[in-house]
């Protein structure tokens, strides 16, 4: 007993023993700074990527001693992110607020001065505002389109019936291809002259069918490539909640006469809410960041530029990478506005039905 | 052990989770709307055994057969296989002998990469899942969205700052950084499903197994991942499938040796100034579509069957 109470409190901060993750971080802290300014940044990477280390496995004794299993669990995973992702993205938060082409030597602080740039400046800002908007469209158009026909998709699936695997298969097969090569081979399907769309179109109504020639019908190419290749998403989702269903409450419902819609509503949906919502989550989230089709398919042309195409091109064509970073987080703001909003709806909606 | 074995006596008499039998008549009906699905892609691949001077034709060639007459003749081409050959060695200038292009290495290095990291991710982020799941931290909701976020900013945002810290690290073209950097990519959604599956679990069967005496581990080992298997076989799919295709940060962060089959593909069908090689990018298409095809195939089973034993949700 007397074990445990010793174990349950944290040692105090100059006590030398694996678990003082206090003491780590201050040594962490001590040597990082002077290495990070006297060494080179090969040498001081490792160094300071030591000291990460050093803590990490403070962190893990001490959680261990403890039993805190929850940060035991999450901590190699957190690392993994924070060394690969979030390090980085607040690397490219601090670009914000600097004047810094990645072509250029000179940095400078600039404050907010990129953020009121890309939003209200007279002559960048119109572009990319247009291009929001635009965005805003795709991701209505798309997400809707993928959870419609991935949705349809999977409750044709989710009966046994043979040969179903050899037939399911095949329509999961769009999502495996490289974007690069479905979206070429799709310029190809759309092309006027040589592709098949065309041919098609011209063969029945006479006459030439271009269409990316309108606003209209490039968007409508660009959303059936993208749902075309997304839709099988959406449907294994929503088909790995269909197969969780136990049999039983079927069987309950068709004693009780339950009609299909209350039996849908109340047994099936239910069990595939969750998965929908990370359907929904992730497909808003790479909408928003539709580019690869868009370049492919119209290269901006006709109005269908979007956020994602506009960043790229101030980032890595005019080489304006505080200005693109400053685009970026204004996106991030929006999109997490957005997922909020869902999980918000998702969780009361949840409230709602246990209570 | 002894408990996993009484609770799969116990969930044979609950019946088991599935789906209903449907006949021959469904089938009917899902061939035709897969087979129009899979369209696109059999064009595709029947670009991949076109002759090179057909790719192009007005009308366009869509069979290889005329299926005993039914197909007019002006839409059929002969297949030949020399496209797939050309893929790995080709003429590259006029006049000379054929050349290797070093596609070999590239699919190496893509099934290398890609398996790596997204089995990497799926052990990080199932841990993490389980964590988020069962022993939930302070903050565990922002824990989660924080971990979200990383999937909201486009790639071209991050790639900055991830080179030159890879050129600080020395990291820059190596297989280390562009598999741990493909892992972080695909840790976030690993969590987020998997998470997903632990909290659709019932707590009884756990419960009542650490009264039996069951440990942590065991319960997680034994208990709870047999009933997520589904859930593993779709994270593992869609996990490999985005890194497989994964084209931006491969272009910038690997070498000639470490190159992967998007980059190659991309310089390969574009280079030589006469527009697009369309039946050589289908014939490295189709060749590249075949290994998640099959991985997708084979863990299908699982994807469908859903969870092995059937325990009551709540």
């Amino acid at each position: 007993m007397s074990v445990t109470q010793i174990a349950r409190t944290s040692p105090a901060l100059l006590v030398v023993s694996p678990d003082n993750w206090r003491l780590a971080i201050a040594v962490g802290l001590l040597v990082s700074a002077p290495a990070v300014a006297a060494l080179p940044p090969g040498t001081s990477f490792w160094v300071v990527g030591a000291m990460v280390a050093l803590v990490a496995a403070a962190f893990v004794v001490n959680a261990w001693r403890r039993r805190y299993y929850g940060g035991l669990l999450v901590a190699p995973a957190i690392a993994v992110l924070f060394v690969m992702n979030i390090f980085p993205l607040l690397w490219s938060l601090g670009l914000s607020f600097f004047a810094y082409q990645s072509n250029l030597q000179s940095i400078r602080f600039v404050g907010l001065y990129n953020y009121t740039k890309v939003l209200t400046n007279e002559i960048a800002a119109p572009d990319n505002w247009n291009a929001l908007v635009n965005t805003g469209m795709f991701v209505v158009l798309t997400v809707s389109a993928q959870m419609i026909v991935g949705f349809l998709l999977a409750m044709m699936f989710a009966k046994e019936f043979p040969l179903r695997r050899y037939l399911l298969i095949l329509v999961l097969t769009p999502m495996m291809l490289s974007v690069v090569a479905a979206g070429v081979f799709f310029t190809y399907y759309y092309d006027p002259t040589f592709g098949i769309l065309s041919y098609v179109v011209n063969s029945i109504a006479g006459g030439q069918f271009i269409l990316m020639s309108s606003k209209a019908g490039a968007v409508a190419g660009i959303v059936f490539a993208d749902a075309w290749m997304w839709s099988p998403f959406v449907m294994l989702l929503v088909l790995a909640g269909l197969v969780s269903v136990p049999k039983y409450l079927y069987e309950a419902a068709a004693i009780d006469r339950v009609s299909a819609w209350r039996r849908f509503w109340c047994i099936t949906f239910p069990y595939i809410r969750g998965l929908l919502m990370l359907a929904l989550l992730f497909r808003t989230i790479e909408a928003f960041k539709l580019a690869d089709l868009v370049i492919l398919l119209t290269k901006g042309g006709n109005d269908t530029m979007t956020i994602s195409y506009q960043l790229i091109r101030i980032a890595n064509e005019q080489n304006k990478t505080s200005e693109g970073a400053a685009i970026s987080y204004v996106m991030l703001f929006m999109v997490i506005v957005l997922t909020n909003l869902y999980l918000y709806l998702a969780n009361r909606r949840n409230r709602r039905v246990e209570t | 052990m002894t408990a996993g074995v009484s609770f799969r006596a116990l969930a044979g008499r609950r019946g088991r989770r599935g789906v209903a039998e449907a006949g021959w008549g469904r089938t009917a009906a899902a061939a035709l709307v897969s087979l129009v699905y899979f369209l696109p892609v059999l064009f595709i691949i029947f670009t991949a055994i076109k002759p090179q001077e057909l790719a192009l034709s007005v009308p366009p060639t869509i069979s290889p057969t005329s299926l005993f007459g039914l197909i007019p003749d002006q839409f059929v081409f002969p297949p030949t296989l020399e496209n797939f050959s050309s893929v790995f060695s080709r003429v590259m200038t006029t006049g000379s002998a054929p050349e290797p292009t070093g596609f070999d290495l590239y699919f190496f290095n893509s099934i290398v990469i890609a398996t790596v990291s997204v089995l990497l991710a799926l052990v990080l982020g199932t841990l993490a899942a389980y964590g988020f799941s069962r022993y939930p931290l302070k903050g565990n909701d922002t824990y989660l969205f924080i971990i979200l976020t990383t999937r909201m900013l486009p790639a071209i945002v991050v790639i900055i700052p991830v080179i030159l810290m890879f050129r600080a690290a020395g990291l820059s073209g190596s297989y280390l950084g562009i598999i741990l950097l493909y892992t972080a990519f695909n840790l976030a959604f690993t969590i987020w499903m998997m998470k997903s599956f632990f909290d659709e679990l019932s707590s009884d069967v756990e419960d009542a197994a650490r009264i039996d005496g069951s440990s942590e581990t065991k319960v997680f080992l034994k208990i709870c991942l047999p009933q997520v298997v589904a859930g593993l076989a779709a994270t593992f799919v869609f996990g490999l499938i985005l890194t497989w295709n994964e084209f931006l940060f491969a272009l910038l962060l690997t070498s000639t040796d470490t190159r992967t089959v998007p980059v190659a593909m991309n310089q390969a069908v574009s280079s030589g100034g006469r527009g697009t090689d369309w039946t050589l990018l289908a014939a490295i298409e189709t060749l590249f579509l075949i290994p998640v095809f099959l991985v997708t195939f084979f863990l299908q089973n699982h994807l469908l069957r859903g969870v092995t034993f059937g325990t009551v949700k709540r």
